[in-house]
């Protein structure tokens, strides 16, 4: 049984066919792309599968379990954590509370808690301070745990993203283009951010990327998609590699 | 060197360094020296209060700071000056300045001790000084009351209008239901009364049972609140504020039509079971955990809902009941302040929870400051204070005191102390022998 898998998935937006027959499994560790130009509809499959929008057929099934008409919250909380492609940080939490509100479907001491001050609520915020500043330490953010987001660098807000969606404890991680805004230095950094958290906590990641030398080096297996359809699949080689991919969008791309 | 562009100091600059380096040796009061100054000074104006005033020409102490005095009667404004100064500034700043040592050994004593202990002598000292200062007069004593129940309405309503950022226009609508709820229960359970009859049980029962009442009048007012939260937060959108609004209109006529609590008329006769100290301990307690909640992660939730709902979903908050929970909290607590409300009036009626009530809380509300614990505080006491204050401009008090908002809509869109939080275990801690103003301090 794979780990996450998605079955002819298609979904319109009024008279817009935004997705059309999707198809995706990954299975446990592996990390894989979505390509495609502006406007395939790569947001969109992120959505779906998150719950943001149902999709107008097909189904999604982690660990076997269908997911496909659960809450965004709920489907987070079962373990698929994601980031945005505009980040959508908070304007006014610190980085430390941005990353702690990521626990918040893990936390047990409830109202009373909350409105008492009891000692398990105590306990557990401490622990998920402990939980978040490690975190923190592991995306290189610890630093700025008590700014809040919007007096940081961007590339720095990236980071803090990234350690938010981990807290939520991910078995697929979904990034929307990690590197968007990126300069080529802060780019090699986030790649090796994203390399250590994949070798030390080992879940999947799908990822979202127009930097093809991204993609490239991090993916074992990449997905094109072009008009809401997947055109291609296979390994970096044979993407780069492949015509179809070539005519639909690396062409166009200067970067490759 | 930019030495050629230095200019000699402006007045206005002069001024400031000045006043600066005035308030230098203050810095290093902690809260307990403060407390134990006003005692001083609330002391003494106990003492000595009246034959001053008398010796000054007026007819009794001034009430609030002089400021009805003044307005009544300009001629009057340099007693006044005397008397603040003779009984208040001078007192507090000699004893603040100079007992700066003493108590911050003593805080940092305290600070040994669990923060329940510290908490606790701090607000006994709060109260002997709010009581102290009350008990000269009436007056003083109902101005005190209603401005801590306003404390209570504000900061619920800053829950939901600050730190869930939605606009609702309710709370006058859910004091009513707890005021009505709280008068009903006492009335009929302990007054003999003409309208709800004789007392169930004996009278001197009732003051130990008001709690129940006032928890009685919380917990119809959150009933209340759902009725308004499972259409409004359904979907996304602005519903909540027209809805509310409604809401409130539909309360005040049910009591306008409820003939069994006196339709228009309304209900009187409470008993005074509000006292000073009650007040205050209702105050403080909803202040605690109000402020337990927001700090929370779980009340924290609200903020990230705020700022951006699709993240917040997405980091598993479950945006629904954060927002139930927050708005039926919300309303429990304006309950409870309405059957307070109720008992400090011995009087209600449907008229006094109108538009005009959602003026002067809302006003609160973004006087203060948003999504601030401290910036309700200061917003409810301010406005209460400044609206006493000004009775007697009668008419003119509603100009100025919109006027006043708006200007704090100019320069502070978010009100005096916004998004600020209130940390207090830092509140107690022992204040540094003026290490932190380094800077000015050199002779
Ligand atoms: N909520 C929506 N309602 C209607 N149309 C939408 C909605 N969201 C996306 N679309 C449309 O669906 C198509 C796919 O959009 P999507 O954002 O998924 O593209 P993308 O591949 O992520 O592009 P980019 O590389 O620019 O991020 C676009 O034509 C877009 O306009
Ligand atoms: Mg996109």
């Amino acid at each position: 049984m794979a780990l996450l898998e998605v079955r002819n998935m298609t979904h319109w937006f009024g008279g817009l066919r935004a997705v059309h027959n999707y198809n995706l499994t990954i299975e446990k560790g592996q990390i894989r792309g979505l390509i495609g130009p502006n406007g395939a509809g790569k947001t969109t499959i992120f959505n779906l599968i998150t719950g943001v929008y149902h999709p107008t057929e097909g189904t999604i099934l982690l660990e076997g379990e269908d997911i496909t008409h659960l809450e965004p919250n709920e489907i987070a909380s079962r373990g698929l954590g994601r980031t945005f492609q505009n980040m959508r940080l908070w304007r006014y939490l610190t980085v430390l509370e941005h990353v702690k509100m990521a626990r918040y479907s893990k936390l047990t001491y409830g109202l009373v808690g909350a409105f008492f001050g009891t000692a398990k609520r105590e306990a557990e915020e401490k622990a998920n301070t402990e939980l978040a500043m490690e975190l923190l330490d592991l995306v290189g953010a610890a630093q700025f745990a008590d700014q809040l987001v919007t007096s940081l660098p961007y590339g720095i807000q990236r980071r803090v993203e990234l350690a938010r969606a981990l807290a939520t404890e991910p078995k697929v991680l979904f990034l929307d283009e990690p590197t968007a805004g990126m300069n080529p230095e802060e780019l090699i950094q986030m790649m090796e951010i994203i390399r250590k958290v994949h070798d030390q906590i080992g879940m999947a990641i799908f990822l979202i990327e127009h930097r093809m030398k991204f993609v490239m080096e991090l993916c074992e297996t990449i997905q094109t998609l072009n008009f809401g359809e997947v055109i291609a699949e296979g390994t970096p080689e044979e993407i780069r590699n492949n015509p179809v991919v070539i005519e639909a969008y690396l062409g166009k791309e200067v970067e490759v | 060197m930019t030495t050629e562009t230095v200019s000699p100091p402006s007045t206005r600059q002069r001024f400031r360094a000045a006043l600066l380096k005035a308030w230098e040796p203050y810095r290093s009061v902690p809260l307990l020296g403060w407390l134990v100054a006003i005692l001083v000074a609330v002391g003494l104006e106990r003492l000595v209060g009246l034959p001053l005033a008398y010796l000054l020409g007026m007819s009794k102490v001034p009430a609030l700071l002089g400021v009805v005095v003044v307005l009544s009667d300009p001629i009057r404004i340099p007693s006044v000056l005397i008397y603040i100064l003779l009984i208040y500034v001078v007192p507090i700043g000699l004893v603040a300045r100079f007992t700066a040592p003493l108590f911050n050994r003593i805080a940092a004593y305290l600070m040994r001790y669990p923060l329940l202990v510290t908490a606790l002598v701090h607000l006994l000292l709060l109260y002997a000084d709010l009581h102290l200062w009350a008990s000269i007069s009436d007056y003083r004593i109902l101005v005190a009351r209603l401005t801590m129940i306003a404390i209570i309405v504000t900061l619920s309503l800053n829950l939901v209008n600050g730190y869930m950022g939605e606009f609702s226009c309710s709370h006058p609508g859910f004091m009513a239901l707890g005021a009505y709820t709280a008068s009903v229960f006492t009335l009929v359970l302990f007054v003999n009364d003409n309208r709800f009859g004789e007392a169930i049980f004996p009278p001197s029962w009732g003051p130990y049972f008001f709690p129940v009442g006032l928890v009685l009048g919380g917990v119809v007012s959150a009933i209340g609140a759902l009725l308004v939260a499972i259409p409004s937060f359904r979907t996304r959108g602005d519903y909540l504020a027209i809805i509310s609004l409604a809401f409130m209109f539909v309360v005040k006529s049910l009591f306008e039509n409820m003939e069994v609590v006196g339709g228009a008329r309304g209900v009187a006769n409470q008993p005074d079971y509000a006292t000073l100290p009650i007040v205050f301990v209702w105050t403080v307690l909803s202040v605690w955990i109000m402020n337990n909640f927001v700090r929370s992660t779980m009340g924290k939730a609200l903020n990230a809902v705020r700022d951006d709902e699709l993240a917040a979903t997405a980091m598993t908050v479950d945006t629904r009941k954060t927002k139930m929970v927050a708005f039926l909290f919300a309303a429990f607590w304006a309950g409870v302040a309405g059957g307070l409300f109720a008992h400090v009036l011995h009087y209600i009626n449907p008229d006094t929870f109108g538009i005009r009530k959602l003026a002067e809380v809302l006003a609160m509300v973004y006087f203060g400051g948003l999504n601030s614990v401290t910036g309700s505080i200061v917003g409810a006491v301010s406005l209460n204070l400044i609206s006493e204050a000004l009775r007697p401009l009668e008419i003119y008090k509603w100009i100025i005191i919109p006027i006043m908002l708006i200007l704090i809509m100019i320069y502070r869109p978010t009100g005096l102390v916004a998004f600020t939080e209130f940390e207090i275990e830092k509140l107690f801690l022992p204040k540094g022998e003026t290490s932190k103003g380094a800077g000015h301090g050199t002779a």
